[in-house]
């Protein structure tokens, strides 16, 4: 694999993760303040609160993490990206920003339980900033970022008005809700809370219909929009149809209360196998046409390093992930609440 | 171009959010070593009081972690956003330590989340005391990785520039360049005597309004040592500091003294005024400082400011910066003497109230110090993105929109610092110390 593979390789898996763990994170916080809302009573909201009190942090790293490594990795990048994107790229910081503080105040601060302002504020974010954040993929098939007269432009009339970008926008959101409400299921089941477990389980059932729609929107708007990435696509067809097998095996489970863990697994596995189906499609290219990933990548010396770092930094983390996970997702005890206290 | 162009836009909004971090970024990294030595102190001398310190802190720290994370990564993302053109060059010379920060603040992440949640988890008080580790170490080392990009802005190395390209890139010397070693501990230790500052401003606080349980005595005592040895510390890696300028950036030390004529037993200016011949008019003058300064020796020859073209000076309102850093800093060695000298100073009382005060604004005079540490050593890099290779006006971005985002994020700072201090005030307030050593049962406890 040449070093161009593996450091966007890397990258993609990290964004894979940070898809995963955040979509758990928005969703829970919408559904939090939904539940809390709609006076579901707290049930939902402990819930959820166990789960992200120790978390919460780790999920800014992961974006943190692809952001830096892409500049490593494709200098070029962060030059065509960063100049097209201050103003929605503004937005997400603002975003993050708001919904990372006040999930602290809320819990850490806050003498009240639950306070209704810095809730509101967390849910509505979470709603926001994958739709954000999805913005770049619908920009990375190209065609909205020129180069004029030598400075970095982006076309916003040709943003708006593109049907892809509205599609992954609404993919994003409904995806968002789906892996947020299977994850909070398995979560509820093993803290062998029944009545959470059939209202998270509802909602997962319910977004389930509106994900596997907005994916085939989202998977046709790309013929559309980049026909040479489809084409790409559909060698690689085999993925997307383990991934949608995946799906189906996933709600099953959770429609017979049956193997949540392996529900998970699957959605997991479910999102993996379209992601990398997406991803390898995508290359060689990071922006289409613009950026290529043989000729926009770093210098050896660099890679080398990058490399190097990245390899020492996963002996040290996947270690400080698989503990975290002991901790507070797989011990029994913390889960089904009996030790969870803070500070 | 206006002088609201989008260089001057985007140099105020990275200043601004840098501004803002600064403060969180500095509590992220002294506070946890903070919360270890009370916590180590409390296992090793079985002291219950130590223990409920590293508590108390630990719940306030997590606050200030947070918008030290969103802050950070407000920082992270504008680099890119304002400042495209020197990323290019940046992930191609300096992207390792840009790389290993993010390893350290997830190392750091990870365990503040375990830590926070395991206060009596574990059997053995040790283990958890162990978790701290990770989250000190975490957060030092990420400053320390942060600190080195900047130093390479101030001292680029590891590569050459031929017709604006740059080849021959080693990654590492990028990183291990001259001006890392004083500049990283410069700031650890900083930031480290910031922390046991406001620690013992809030333990001053609650003697001052009239607490008298031992507890909070302890901790005065605790944090206002602490404060004198990170304050000297500071002072005696502040001086190689400025050892370093004189010998490879000199004209950021000749800037912020003022001292334009190359000579040797030059002179050191306080404070004072220029006039428009470039006289200093009103200031303190000692002989030979200056020279001493620079190299230890009244004979050292210091480079003057005249020496470098008029294009490539930086602004001579450092000097203030320079002055108002060193004063304050020299302040925060002398407070805690006092208190460590408390039995010998005049009066019955055994904290006077004047002492107390004085207590309560180390932290203040070490944030403002801290802050204007970092405006000497930034604007005293002007016109220079990069020293000598770079010049800021290069790598700005070329968006018209700049000068909307600079007023959306006056307004996001505004607000987050306002409900932090809010939410930091009610958390200690709602939640007195004397009335939590009661719940727990421990109301006067001494040391078994």
């Amino acid at each position: 694999m040449s070093y161009e593979l593996v450091g966007i390789t890397a990258l993609w898996i990290f964004l894979f993760g940070y898809i995963i763990v955040a979509s758990i994170d928005f969703g829970a916080g919408f559904f939090s303040f939904y539940s809390v809302a709609l006076g579901h009573g707290n049930k939902v909201h402990d819930i959820i609160q166990r789960y992200l009190s120790p978390v919460w942090e780790v999920t800014n790293v992961f974006l943190v993490f692809f952001y830096v490594g892409l500049i490593g990795f494709f200098p070029d990048a962060a030059f065509y990206y960063g100049t097209a994107l201050l103003v929605p790229g503004s937005l997400v910081i603002i975003l993050l920003a708001i919904r990372g503080v006040y999930y602290a105040f809320n819990t850490y601060g806050s003498s009240k339980e639950n306070n209704k302002v810095y809730m509101a504020l967390y849910g509505a974010t979470g709603i926001l900033i994958p739709a954000a954040l999805s913005t770049v993929l619908a920009i990375s098939e190209g065609g909205i970022i020129m180069v004029l007269e030598g400075k970095v432009v982006i076309s916003w009339y040709d943003f708006f008005t593109n049907p892809y970008t509205w599609s992954v926008i609404l993919l994003a959101l409904v995806s968002v809700l789906y892996i947020s409400a299977m994850f909070l299921s398995f979560y509820a089941k093993k803290s062998r809370d029944e009545g959470a477990f059939e209202i998270l389980r509802g909602y997962a059932l319910i977004w389930s219909g509106p994900t596997i729609a907005a994916s085939l929107l989202a998977f046709f708007e790309i013929n559309r929009q980049n026909p040479e990435h489809f084409q790409r696509m559909l060698d690689l067809a085999w993925m997307f149809v383990a991934s949608f097998l995946c799906f189906l095996i996933a709600v099953y489970l959770v429609w017979r209360k049956k193997y949540l863990g392996w529900s998970f697994l699957l959605v997991m596995l479910q999102f993996a196998f379209a992601w990398f189906g997406y991803g390898s499609s995508h290359l060689p290219y990071v922006l289409y046409k613009q950026i290529n990933i043989y000729e926009s990548f770093t210098n050896d010396a660099m890679a080398i390093a990058l490399i190097t770092a990245f390899i020492l930094g996963l002996i040290v983390l996947v270690p400080s992930l698989v503990l975290i996970m002991r901790l507070f997702l797989f011990d029994a005890k913390y889960v089904r609440g009996s030790s969870a206290k803070k500070g | 171009m206006t002088s609201l162009d989008p260089v001057m836009l985007s140099r105020l909004l990275t200043g601004l959010t840098l501004f803002v971090h600064i403060v969180f970024a500095s509590l992220g990294v002294g506070i946890p070593v903070m919360i270890a030595l009370a916590e180590w102190r409390g296992i090793r001398t079985n002291d219950p009081h130590y223990m409920l310190m590293a508590r108390r802190w630990a719940r306030g720290f997590v606050i200030t972690v947070a918008v030290g994370v969103v802050t950070g990564t407000s920082i992270g993302l504008q680099l890119s956003l304002l400042w495209p053109t020197f990323m290019r060059v940046a992930g191609q010379a300096i992207a390792l330590p840009l790389f290993m920060e993010t390893f350290a603040f997830f190392v750091e992440a990870i365990f503040l989340g375990i830590y926070l949640y395991t206060w009596d988890r574990f059997k053995n008080k040790i283990t958890h005391l162990l978790l701290l580790i990770p989250v000190a170490l975490g957060s030092s080392a990420s400053a320390m990785f942060i600190t080195m990009v900047n130093s390479f802005m101030n001292a680029p190395r590891g590569f050459t520039l031929s017709n604006g390209v740059l080849t021959n890139i080693d990654p590492i010397a990028a990183m291990l360049n001259t001006a890392a070693p004083t500049k990283v501990s410069h700031v650890l230790v900083a930031s480290y005597t910031l922390c046991a500052g406001v620690l013992a401003g809030i333990a001053a606080i609650s003697i001052l309004r009239g607490q008298k349980h031992i507890y909070f005595k302890k901790a005065l005592k605790l944090t206002v040592i602490s404060t004198f040895v990170f304050a000297v510390d500071t002072a005696i890696l502040g001086d190689s500091s400025g050892k370093y300028l004189a010998k490879y950036q000199p004209e950021k030390l000749a800037a912020g003294e003022w001292h334009f004529e190359t000579q040797p037993y030059a002179t050191l200016v306080y404070g004072g005024v220029l006039d428009e011949n470039n006289e200093v008019r009103y200031g303190l003058k000692i002989p030979y400082a200056l020279s001493i300064l620079a190299g230890n020796a009244p004979n050292t020859e210091v480079i003057g400011l005249n020496d470098f073209p008029v294009d490539e000076r930086p602004p001579l309102s450092i000097h203030y910066y320079f002055d108002l850093m060193v004063t304050l800093g020299g302040i925060l060695v002398v407070i805690p003497l006092l208190y460590m000298f408390r039995k010998r100073l005049p009066g019955k009382k055994p904290y006077p109230r004047w002492l107390l005060i004085g207590i309560v604004a180390l932290g203040p005079l070490a944030l403002t110090a801290i802050e204007v540490g970092w405006m000497f050593a930034e604007v005293g890099r002007q016109p220079w993105m990069m020293r000598g290779v770079m010049k800021v006006a290069e790598a700005a971005t070329t968006s018209n929109y700049v000068g909307w985002m600079l007023v959306l994020f006056i307004i996001l700072y505004l607000a987050l610092c306002f409900s932090c201090v809010k939410v930091l005030s009610k958390l200690f307030q709602s939640n007195d110390a004397v009335e939590e050593m009661r719940a727990l049962g421990m109301e006067g406890a001494e040391p078994k």
